[in-house]
């Protein structure tokens, strides 16, 4: 018989991970992301789409805190309500590469050999697709949204995340309550949602964490190019897209919007990362890393 | 070695096959009608009818895609449907921007990131490693095209050194021109790049320095810096390799935003516009080539891994 170690959940992961102070950075962004988001909802010190030309260029001050835009929209407005946007993508991507990863999984570990073979090899063209290319063939058709960003994000990471989790659900697969939960008469779609994926989550949760990073960054290239946000959303990736022309005359003004994206995919990144050394240090930060 | 090569260039075959039906699935399948898109919105459903018959569209998928498959065999990506022209030869004109813009950014950030991976490595518990690594993690995680505002607005702008955008309209009639145009996109990609890479770096020199001969070397009297770049450089070397085929996906993906920000007239700016103008069998030849480049590229460097590395070698043989 083959000895495996017994995956025995780690006492006080938590403990760790408050610990180590790049992972408490991630917490705290993405805890400030989200209440930005919320906060958003129902107050902003401006109407964030309201123009008034009147009011255009005004540099910081206390009544427009990061000053007002080319067509006179308070920056900080806009950048809260952005931070809708950005949420929605990092979230939406994140589930949709969760419910991908758990079905390259599912099919990676339930299946036939000869099927399980077919599958890896499918896995490995998938990831040559770059996360832009995807949502660039989906926009060519459908137009862009954000529901393009969130799919292509969602797919190209889901493949990832299948990747990644393919060896920790083999592992876990040959441990001994598997073992027991097919002796106990459990099927293997039970077997797998009851015994073998709540002990590879860890795996899941650090990967998404990232994805949320990349999802990010993929907002803010496709909305520059024009494909994400549709024009009356604020967000991040526009923002920058309309503040270009001025860059020469008003530089400090794209220093707002690029900080709170680089903020925000570097929280998303920080969090992974801690999560993942609380959780099991073994595993790798994923190669695919690029929006 | 000679079956392992074999094997991966079937795979890759397999793979460019298999992403040539995606992309055709995903283009044609998905709900959005060209034929409408070029007759323009006051077109009469007969004329609309017409365009669909004379673009083929109105063959059965299976036979649109077999068409598509044996042109691009003999080198033919198909026609843009709004220009008609020629999608192969567009394709190789506007390679002239991205394909040294590529290079010239993976150079940058090849120069960056291994020299600086490795003294981070040689320096993690002191002050100076802690910064580097910080300050790569915090460069990792800016996008391209803030990066690119902020070094026009430095080195453009600011001093003066270099032109905000634009390429020479006689290309590379005048290299030095051309050349000096795209320094400043290199450099935005290959910063950004180059922090993702720093990263791998140091840690495959961190892996390289537990090692026992690494650390025999230095017992027998090198300095720790000259045992890892003489004992530990093979591995490093293989993880730079290992990694180049997707940094090199990440290059591509950073060349498509950066050449709409420079306006350089590359391959990303000519997808762009495509995708705007609903070109589906442009977009479908341009997204075939960039990938089919990952894959090729992919496979390139798997076989230089499996040259390079004694124990894959044996391990194969």
């Amino acid at each position: 018989m083959t000895t495996t170690v017994p995956i025995v959940r780690q006492r006080g992961w938590a403990r760790t991970f408050i610990r180590n102070p790049a992972g408490v950075f991630g917490l705290v962004t993405t805890v400030a992301l989200v209440s930005c988001a919320l906060l958003s909802i129902v107050w902003t010190p401006y109407d964030p789409v309201h123009t008034d030309v009147l009011s255009k260029w005004h540099p910081p001050s206390s009544a427009h805190l990061l000053g007002t835009d080319n067509i006179g929209r308070d920056i900080f407005s806009v950048l809260l309500a952005g931070s809708r946007v950005t949420l929605q993508v990092a979230v939406g991507s994140a589930l949709v590469a969760a419910v991908v990863g758990v079905v390259f999984a599912a099919l990676g570990s339930l299946t036939a050999r000869w099927f399980r073979e077919i599958i890896a090899v499918l896995i490995d063209i998938l990831i040559a697709f770059p996360t832009l290319l995807i949502a660039m063939m989906l926009a060519s058709a459908l137009g862009g949204s954000i529901m393009v960003v969130i799919v292509a994000v969602g797919i190209s990471f889901g493949v990832n995340v299948g990747r990644v989790s393919r060896p920790e659900i083999r592992r876990v697969s040959r441990s001994e309550f598997v073992t027991a939960g097919i002796a106990a008469g459990l099927g293997p779609v039970r077997n797998l949602t009851r015994h073998t994926l709540p002990n590879v989550a860890p795996v899941f949760i650090v990967q998404l964490s990232w994805c949320m990073a990349v999802a990010v960054l993929a907002e803010t290239g496709l909305s520059y190019l024009g494909y994400g946000a549709p024009v009356s959303t604020p967000s991040w990736g526009r923002v920058l897209a309309e503040l270009q022309s001025y860059i020469g005359i008003h530089p400090l003004s794209v220093v707002w919007p690029g900080l709170a994206i680089t903020i925000t995919v570097l929280g998303f990144n920080l969090l992974g990362d801690g999560l993942r050394d609380a959780t099991d240090p073994r595993l790798g930060r994923p190669e695919v890393i690029t929006a | 070695m000679i079956r392992f090569v074999i094997t991966r260039l079937a795979l890759l075959l397999l793979g460019l096959l298999v992403a040539s039906a995606l992309i055709f699935a995903t283009l044609r399948i998905l709900p959005g009608d060209v034929a409408q898109v070029i007759a323009g919105t006051d077109s009469t459903p007969e004329q609309v009818e017409a365009i669909r018959s004379s673009m083929g569209f109105d063959q059965p998928l299976l036979t649109q895609y077999i068409d598509w498959i044996s042109g691009i065999v003999t080198g033919d990506l198909g026609h843009s449907m709004l220009t008609g022209a020629s999608v192969t030869s567009q394709l190789v004109e506007k390679a002239q921007v991205t394909f040294p813009l590529t290079v010239m950014s993976l150079a940058i950030a090849l120069i960056i990131a291994v020299p600086l991976g490795i003294l981070s490595a040689l320096k993690r518990r002191t002050f100076t490693g802690s910064a580097m690594s910080m300050v790569s993690q915090a460069i990792a995680a800016v996008p391209v095209v803030w990066a690119g505002m902020l070094l026009v607005v430095v080195f453009a702008v600011g001093l003066g050194w270099f032109p905000p955008q634009g390429f020479p309209r006689d290309g590379w009639d005048e290299p030095a021109r051309a050349l000096y145009a795209l320094i400043l996109p290199a450099l935005t990609i290959g910063v950004v790049e180059g922090a993702v890479l720093l990263r791998f770096i140091r840690s495959a020199a961190l892996e390289a320095l537990g090692q026992d001969y690494v650390r025999t070397a230095a017992a027998k009297g090198l300095t720790r810096t000259r045992a890892l770049i003489t004992h530990g450089m093979p591995n490093v070397a293989l993880t730079v390799v290992s990694v180049l085929a997707l940094q090199i996906a990440g290059l591509l993906v950073g060349a498509v935003i950066i050449e709409q920000l420079f306006t350089l007239p590359g391959i990303g700016r000519m997808l762009v516009t495509d995708v705007g103008n609903r070109d589906l069998e442009k977009v479908q030849g341009d997204v075939l080539v960039l990938t089919g480049l990952v894959l090729v590229l992919g496979t390139v460097v798997d076989i230089v891994a499996r040259l390079i590395d004694p124990r894959q070698r044996e391990a194969a043989a």
